[in-house]
C-alpha cells in the first residue's frame, strides 16, 4: 500500500511541475516524472509478494510468479515516453531559437 | 480476414519507405503517399462491401486466439469509421500535392501524414485496449510534429501547447488502462467487457470512467478541455488541419470514447447525461467563440468544437435514432469541415491572407473554391437539401422523442448561430468588393480543384446515405453502439 501511495506522490510531483512551473524544460521534466510514475505503477500492478520471474523450465514448477504482462507494457510505455520527450525537447529547442526564452508566460503570440 | 492488417501495414510501409528514400528520390513521398492512401481507401471500401456479408470481421495477429493474442476487430462501427478516415486522408493528400510545394522537405510531411493515418486506422481496428493506446500515441505524436511543420513561432507555440495537453491526456488514458487491467486481468476489449458485465460495477470502474472521459475528452476537444484546438488546427498546414479537424479528433476522441464506454465499460444514465451536458456546452461555447473570430482557420476550428458537441449530444441521448444522427453527423462533419479547411487553405494559397477583414470578392477570382465552400457552408449550417440538414434534423427529432426539449432548443439555436458565422465567412471572403490589399491573386492548381470538387459532391450527395437501400453501413454502425455489451459475444463468435 505504501508503495502505491509513494507512486501517487511521484505522479503528483510531476503534475505539480507541469501545472506550476514557467520554464519549458522544467515542464518537460515534469512530464517525464509523470511517465516514470506510471511505469512504476504498471510494475507494481504485476508485483506479487515473494514472486519469481515467470520462466517455464523443464522439471520446475513456479507456484508464485509475478505477472509478466505489465512488464512488457512498461517497455512499450518507456519507448513511447522517449518519443514524447524527444518531440517536446525538439519543440523546446526550436521555440528557444524563435522566441529567445524558455518562459511560457512570454511565449504568447496566439490569442483568441 | 487478412484484409484488416493491410489497412495498418500499407500506410506504415509507405511512411517508413518515404523516410528512407525521401531524401534521395524526388517525388518519392508524393507517389508513395497517394498510392498508400488510395490503397487504404479502396481497402476500406472493400470492407464496407464485405460488411454486408459478415457482421463482424476479426483478424488474429500471429494466429493467437483472443483473449491471449491481439486481434483486430472490424465491426459495423469500425468499418464506417475506417471509410470516413481514409476518404478524408486521401483527399487531403491529393490536395497536399500542390499545396505543400510552398514548404521545404515535404517528404517528411508525407511520411508523418501516412504514419498518422496508420495510427488512426490502428485505433479504429484494434481490439486490444493497450494496442489502442499505442496507436493513439503514434497518431498523436505525428500530429504534434505536423502542427509544427511550418516552424513559424506561432506553429511551434501551438504545437507545444497541443503536445502538453495531448501528453497529459495520454497519461490519463494510460492510468485508466492500468487500473482497468488490474481490475479485470485482461487487455482484450471483448474479454474485458465479459469480465465487467459479470461483476458489479463499483468505484474502480467509475474512477476509470472519469479518467477516460478526461483523456479522450482532451483528445476530442470537448469544451472544458478545448483550449488547444483552435491554436493547433489553425497553425497546422492546411491538409493537416483538414485531417485533424475532419477525422483525427473524431477517431481519437469520439470513436475511442464511444467504443470504450458503450462496448467495454457499459453506459449508465449518469454517464449519458454527462455526455449530453458536455455536448451541449461544447455546442454553445464553440459557436459563440467562432462568431467573434476574424481568422478563417480559427473560426473553422471553433466551429469544429461546436459540431463535435452535436455528435456528443447525440451519443448522450443514446437512442438508436440519436446514434444514427450522431454517426451521420460525424461523417458529414468529416467531409464538410475538411472541405472548408481546404478552402481556407486555397484562400491562403491564392491571396496569402487569412484575415476575413482583408478579404473580399474572391468569387470571381477563385470560383471553384467559392462554390465548393458555399456548398460546405450551407451543409454545415443545416440548409435543407444538403447532408448537414438531415443529420441535425435527426438529432433534434431524437432529442424531442427522448423528451429532452431544452437540448433540442439548444441544438436548434446553435444551428442558427452556425448559419450566422458561415454567412459572415461567405460575405467577407467571397462576395462583395475586392479588398485593395489583394493585388496578386493566383489560381489554385487542378489537383486542389479536383479534391475540392469531389468533396463538395460527396457533401451534396451524402444525404442519400439515409435512403433504405444505402443505409446499411450507418445501420450496422448504430447497431454496434446500441447493442452495448453484445460486442463481446459478437467478437467471440467470430473467433471460433
Amino acid at each position: 500500500m505504501t508503495l502505491y501511495f509513494l507512486c501517487l506522490i511521484l505522479f503528483c510531483v510531476g503534475l505539480f511541475a507541469v501545472l506550476r512551473k514557467r520554464n519549458i524544460i522544467k515542464i518537460i521534466i515534469g512530464v517525464a516524472i509523470m511517465e516514470y510514475a506510471l511505469s512504476l505503477f504498471f510494475v507494481l500492478i504485476g508485483y506479487r509478494a515473494e514472486g519469481r520471474a515467470p520462466i517455464l523450465a523443464r522439471d520446475q514448477v513456479v507456484l508464485n510468479m509475478v505477472d509478466p504482462l505489465p512488464q512488457a507494457m512498461v517497455l512499450t510505455t518507456i519507448v513511447i515516453g522517449l518519443a514524447v520527450i524527444m518531440i517536446l525537447v525538439s519543440l523546446a529547442i526550436r521555440i528557444y531559437e524563435k522566441y529567445g526564452t524558455f518562459d511560457i508566460t512570454k511565449i504568447r503570440r496566439l490569442k483568441g | 480476414m487478412s484484409l484488416l492488417i493491410y489497412l495498418i501495414v500499407v500506410p506504415l510501409a509507405a511512411a517508413f519507405l518515404t523516410a528512407l528514400l525521401g531524401r534521395r528520390f524526388r517525388n518519392c513521398g508524393e507517389t508513395l503517399g497517394v498510392l498508400a492512401a488510395g490503397a487504404s481507401l479502396i481497402l476500406s471500401s472493400i470492407l464496407i462491401k464485405s460488411s454486408f456479408l459478415h457482421k463482424i470481421m476479426v483478424y488474429k495477429i500471429g494466429g493467437w486466439l483472443p483473449p491471449t493474442g491481439i486481434c483486430l476487430v472490424a465491426d459495423g462501427l469500425a468499418v464506417f469509421m475506417l471509410f470516413t478516415v481514409n476518404l478524408i486522408v486521401f483527399f487531403a493528400l491529393l490536395y497536399a500535392l500542390d499545396y505543400m510545394k510552398i514548404y521545404t522537405g515535404t517528404w517528411k510531411f508525407y511520411s508523418l501524414f501516412m504514419l498518422m493515418s496508420a495510427g488512426m486506422n490502428g485505433v479504429i481496428l484494434s481490439g486490444d485496449i493497450f494496442n489502442l493506446y499505442v496507436f493513439l500515441e503514434l497518431a498523436s505524436l505525428c500530429a504534434y510534429a505536423l502542427v509544427a511543420f511550418g516552424t513559424a513561432p506561432e506553429d511551434l507555440e501551438a504545437s507545444f501547447k497541443y503536445a502538453m495537453m495531448g501528453v497529459l491526456a495520454s497519461l490519463l488514458i494510460l492510468l485508466g488502462i492500468a487500473l482497468l487491467y488490474s481490475f479485470t486481468s485482461t487487455l482484450n476489449m471483448a474479454d474485458m467487457s465479459l469480465v465487467l458485465s459479470a461483476r458489479p460495477l463499483g468505484a474502480p470502474v467509475v474512477f476509470v470512467s472519469v479518467l477516460f472521459l478526461a483523456g479522450f475528452g482532451l483528445k476530442a476537444a470537448i469544451v472544458p478541455f478545448h483550449a488547444w484546438l483552435p491554436d493547433a488546427h489553425s497553425s497546422a498546414p492546411t491538409p493537416v488541419s483538414a485531417g485533424l479537424s475532419g477525422v483525427f479528433i473524431k477517431t481519437l476522441g469520439i470513436y475511442a470514447l464511444s467504443r470504450i464506454f458503450f462496448n467495454v465499460l457499459g453506459v449508465s444514465t449518469k454517464l449519458l447525461f454527462i455526455l449530453m451536458f458536455l455536448g451541449a456546452l461544447s455546442m454553445i461555447v464553440g459557436a459563440l467563440l467562432a462568431i467573434i473570430q476574424n481568422d478563417i482557420k480559427r473560426m473553422l476550428a471553433y466551429s469544429s468544437i461546436s459540431q463535435v458537441g452535436y455528435i456528443l449530444l447525440a451519443l448522450g441521448i443514446g437512442t438508436p435514432l440519436a446514434l444514427l444522427g450522431g454517426l451521420f453527423h460525424l461523417f458529414n462533419h468529416a467531409v464538410f469541415k475538411s472541405l472548408l479547411f481546404l478552402n481556407a487553405g486555397a484562400i491562403e494559397y491564392s491571396t496569402g491572407e487569412r484575415n476575413l477583414n482583408k478579404l473580399g470578392g474572391l468569387n470571381s477570382k477563385i470560383p471553384v473554391s467559392g462554390s465548393t465552400s458555399l456548398i460546405a457552408s450551407m451543409s454545415i449550417s443545416g440548409v435543407p437539401p444538403f447532408a448537414g440538414f438531415w443529420s441535425k434534423l435527426i438529432i433534434i427529432i431524437a432529442c424531442i422523442q427522448a423528451r429532452y426539449f431544452s437540448f433540442a432548443i439548444i441544438a436548434g439555436v446553435v444551428s442558427i448561430v452556425t448559419l450566422a458565422y458561415y454567412v459572415k465567412f461567405q460575405t467577407f471572403a467571397f462576395f462583395g468588393k475586392s479588398h485593395e490589399g489583394l493585388s496578386r491573386i493566383r489560381e489554385i492548381s487542378p489537383a486542389m480543384k479536383l479534391s475540392l470538387i469531389i468533396l463538395a459532391l460527396i457533401c451534396t450527395a451524402a444525404g442519400l446515405m439515409l435512403i433504405p437501400a444505402l443505409r446499411h453501413p450507418l445501420d450496422a454502425a448504430v447497431s454496434v453502439l446500441s447493442s452495448g455489451w453484445g460486442y463481446q459475444a459478437a467478437v467471440f463468435s467470430a473467433v471460433q
